[in-house]
């Protein structure tokens, strides 16, 4: 496993990081990227993956600092090692880009959305919404006679179980924010 | 410092404050402004060109005859968009520009004003970096950190987009402050990577260099650094297109360039090596030929400053991120503190086995006593012109190909070409470009006439600046690369490939003011040749060529590096369904 003798450290970017194969395996990889919010720079990186023909599953960025203009911009995406040391190579060489995070390898990590889900039916199937909503601690944030919006925080595959629960009890519309991640620990 | 100005003559400064002394242009409404400051100083002479394209490629050619930036300079719209094939061109050779574009001014920005287009938009996947400047007060700033991401790391075009009300408008200047941008790539190498690869080096039974452009970027000393480990290793060494006069040609470990029309003792020495040193170069497809048996016994080392080139197509086994310049100093270091060892036995044989290469004589051809064959046209170039501190520039195709293989180049900055984009219409500016950059020198764009059509209005510019440019086409009336391709890989079809209705370039070159020579027979060539060499003005050499030559040693494509065909012989059905989707 140790093909590659690379030294980590030596720099910001990813070269010395690389993992010894250059197998097929799809990965997927969770990065957090610091950039200077400077007019264009989502639009530097969003075109860097489709120039280069990388996937993109989920997408999030604010400002972080506002006095530094610094924002993160979480990114999570699918490919093989190769693949996504490219992407983190690449995503280093754009200029206002300060910091490449491959939070998967550097991890473990607490990786959060949320997800606003809008639920409409009566009768038992109401009752049951609501019953899992409490067991996945959504809360409701609006409430007709026939409908809830329930509002969720967690880890991608929560929302995605929550979502399947709630299919067959009259889901309408699912909103999601994409994925906040941060390093655990100190 | 800081002063007082309006935003047009923070331009001006701010090139005088970076020793910029030559800008190619064409002016257009949203830069009136800034023409304006060029009328009214004489430090920086401007260069009107006739195509903003014709503007980015002389910049290119100054740019990689000298190491400084080319700055370039025209209007918004038409002109930004003309200027995006140069960009391109520069982005994949890694060749520092600034581009400075006007703008229609800020408060119109999004209402399809006359000449208006999103020039940072369309620009942005073929700049290094660019800026869209909306407060005359950050203008410096701005233009400073653009000569600074341009030539620092991997250098590349920058864009500065400049709004017209923002040239108008007053605002603060202030000088260059380089250490003030985040942007500071690192330019050492790590030592223990370093350490590796000279253990590994010391070892080696047959090692081999295999430089590129990034030598040259990295600045003359770095090609003196790999002068001196070539010659106190004894380790042969080819090279990329691009990194051509790194290291001499008349040096007797020059095996001549790599690639898909490089030389047979060059690739069969890549396939077979057991250490390949990369030195800037980034194993482009023309380079590796099919990647599964590309050089299938070699440890692999690879020096490059830009992280992202590394393991990008061919997995390396000994990574080092840096400059050259920087990487060979700390090499040589250590191998001399390590007591200068080489596997010198195992070198004795491995040259030994590339001497038995070399005597394929790959680039010889069959010389014709009544038609002029390219590669003869080019032989007597080289024989005729090789006393000179001599300049070449090429446009793309077979003549390329045909100069990098007949031209020896002995020192960097010499070979001006369009690798990575192969950008036809590249030559005849770069030429251009060069000769500002190098008045007194005798600078030659190599040509095919079909590329040499396609920015032909710059001879225009040639005329008006006097700059005795040498442009010596091999005119075959033909595509003769896509011709070449068609015969092997599309039945003789020659779909579009040939040179219809061509001028005459004798009496072109006359209607320009310029001289002009045809030569057909090549008892003439030489004469003709001296000729061009002895007029002090431009000249339009129409040199016609063997039409249906191909160019060879060649590496099919979807073949491997011991695969070359060497002639016309080894060409039926050399290339398979296979190799045929490939470029």
């Amino acid at each position: 496993m140790s093909a590659l003798h690379i030294k980590k450290g030596s720099t910001r970017h990813s070269a010395y990081n690389l993992r010894p194969t250059f197998s097929d395996v799809q990965e997927r990889h969770t990065l957090a990227v610091l950039v200077e919010n400077e007019p264009g720079v989502l639009a530097r990186v969003i075109g860097l993956f489709a120039g280069r023909g990388y996937n993109i599953e989920s997408l999030t960025v604010a400002e972080v600092d506002h006095t530094g203009h610094l924002s993160r911009i979480t990114i999570v995406t699918k490919g093989t090692p190769q693949v996504i040391e490219q992407i983190k190579a690449q995503l280093g060489r754009i200029v206002p880009v300060h910091e490449v995070h491959d939070l998967t390898v550097e991890g473990p990590t607490v990786e959060r959305e949320l997800a606003i889900f809008k639920v409409s039916g009566d009768g038992e199937k109401r009752v049951e919404a609501l019953r899992l909503a409490d067991i996945f601690r959504a809360n409701v944030v609006d409430s007709t006679l026939s409908s809830f919006v329930f509002e969720i925080t967690g880890a991608p595959d929560k929302i995605d179980a929550f979502a399947d629960l709630m299919r067959p009890l009259g889901l309408v519309e699912v909103a999601r924010t994409g994925v906040a991640a941060l390093l655990r620990g100190d | 410092m800081t002063r007082e100005m309006t935003g047009a003559r923070m331009v001006i400064q701010a090139l005088k404050d970076q020793g910029v002394d030559t800008v190619f242009g064409y002016p257009g409404g949203a830069v009136l402004p800034i023409y304006d400051e060029i009328f009214l100083q004489n430090d920086i002479q401007h260069i009107l060109v006739r195509h903003e394209q014709g503007a980015l490629h002389a910049a290119e050619g100054y740019a990689r005859s000298t190491g400084k930036p080319g700055v370039v300079l025209v209007t918004s719209g038409p002109g930004a968009t003309n200027a995006v094939t140069g960009l391109t061109d520069a982005l994949l050779d890694s060749i520092p520009l600034v581009v400075l574009t006007g703008q229609v001014p800020s408060f119109m920005i999004g209402s399809d004003a006359f000449q208006e287009a999103d020039t940072v938009g369309i620009t942005r996947p073929c700049t290094k970096h660019n800026w869209l400047v909306k407060d005359t007060d950050k203008l410096a700033a701005v233009l400073h950190e653009a000569f600074h991401v341009a030539t620092t790391g991997r250098p590349g075009p920058v864009l500065v987009d400049i709004p017209k009300d923002v040239q108008f408008a007053t605002g603060t200047y202030t000088g260059p402050k380089p250490s003030a941008s985040h942007y500071q790539p690192p330019v050492k190498g790590d030592v223990e990577a370093i350490t590796e690869l000279v253990a590994a080096l010391e070892k080696a039974e047959r090692p081999l260099f295999y430089t590129g452009g990034g030598v040259i970027n990295s600045g003359p000393a770095a090609s003196q650094l790999l002068r001196e480990l070539v010659e106190s290793t004894g380790i042969p060494i080819t090279s990329t297109l691009m990194g051509l006069g790194a290291y001499p040609a008349s040096g007797k470990h020059w095996l001549g360039m790599l690639g898909m029309h490089g030389l047979y003792e060059a690739n069969m020495a890549m396939h077979d090596c057991d250490l390949m040193i990369n030195v800037g170069a980034r194993f482009d497809d023309r380079i590796t030929g099919v990647l599964s048996s590309f050089s299938p016994g070699s440890t692999k080392a690879h020096i490059d400053i830009d992280p992202s080139s590394i393991n990008k197509v061919i997995r390396v086994d000994i990574p080092i991120v840096g400059d050259v310049g920087h990487v060979l100093e700390d090499l040589l270091k250590i191998w001399k503190s390590r007591g200068r060892k080489t596997n010198a036995e195992a070198l004795v044989s491995w040259t030994r086995q590339i001497d038995d290469w070399r005597k394929v004589d790959c680039l010889k051809f069959a010389e014709d006593k009544k038609t002029i064959k390219p590669q003869y046209a080019l032989s007597r170039l080289e024989a005729l012109t090789k006393k000179y501190d001599r300049y070449i520039t090429t446009e793309v195709g077979q003549h390329q190909m045909w100069a990098a293989q007949f031209l020896n180049f002995e020192d960097p900055n010499r070979w001006m070409t369009s690798g990575g984009l192969g950008t036809m219409g590249y030559g005849f500016p770069a030429s251009i470009g060069v000769q500002m950059a190098h008045p007194d020198a005798l600078v030659i764009n190599v040509a095919g006439e079909a590329s040499w059509l396609m920015n032909m209005q710059e001879m225009g510019t040639a005329t008006q600046y006097k700059l005795p440019v040498k442009q010596f086409i091999l005119n075959n009336e033909r595509l003769g690369m896509v011709r070449q391709w068609q015969e092997l890989l599309h039945g003789s079809r020659y779909s579009q490939s040939w040179s219809e209705a061509l001028p005459d370039f004798v009496k072109l070159a006359e209607a320009f003011g310029a001289k002009g020579i045809r030569c057909s027979d090549p008892a003439d060539l030489d004469d003709a040749i001296m000729e061009m060499l002895a007029y002090d003005g431009p000249v339009i050499f129409d040199c016609l060529v063997e039409k249906h030559e191909n160019c060879f040693p060649m590496i099919p494509s979807g073949k491997a590096h011991n695969e070359m065909l060497l002639g016309e012989a080894d060409t039926e059905g050399a290339i398979q369904a296979g190799g045929a989707v490939l470029v």
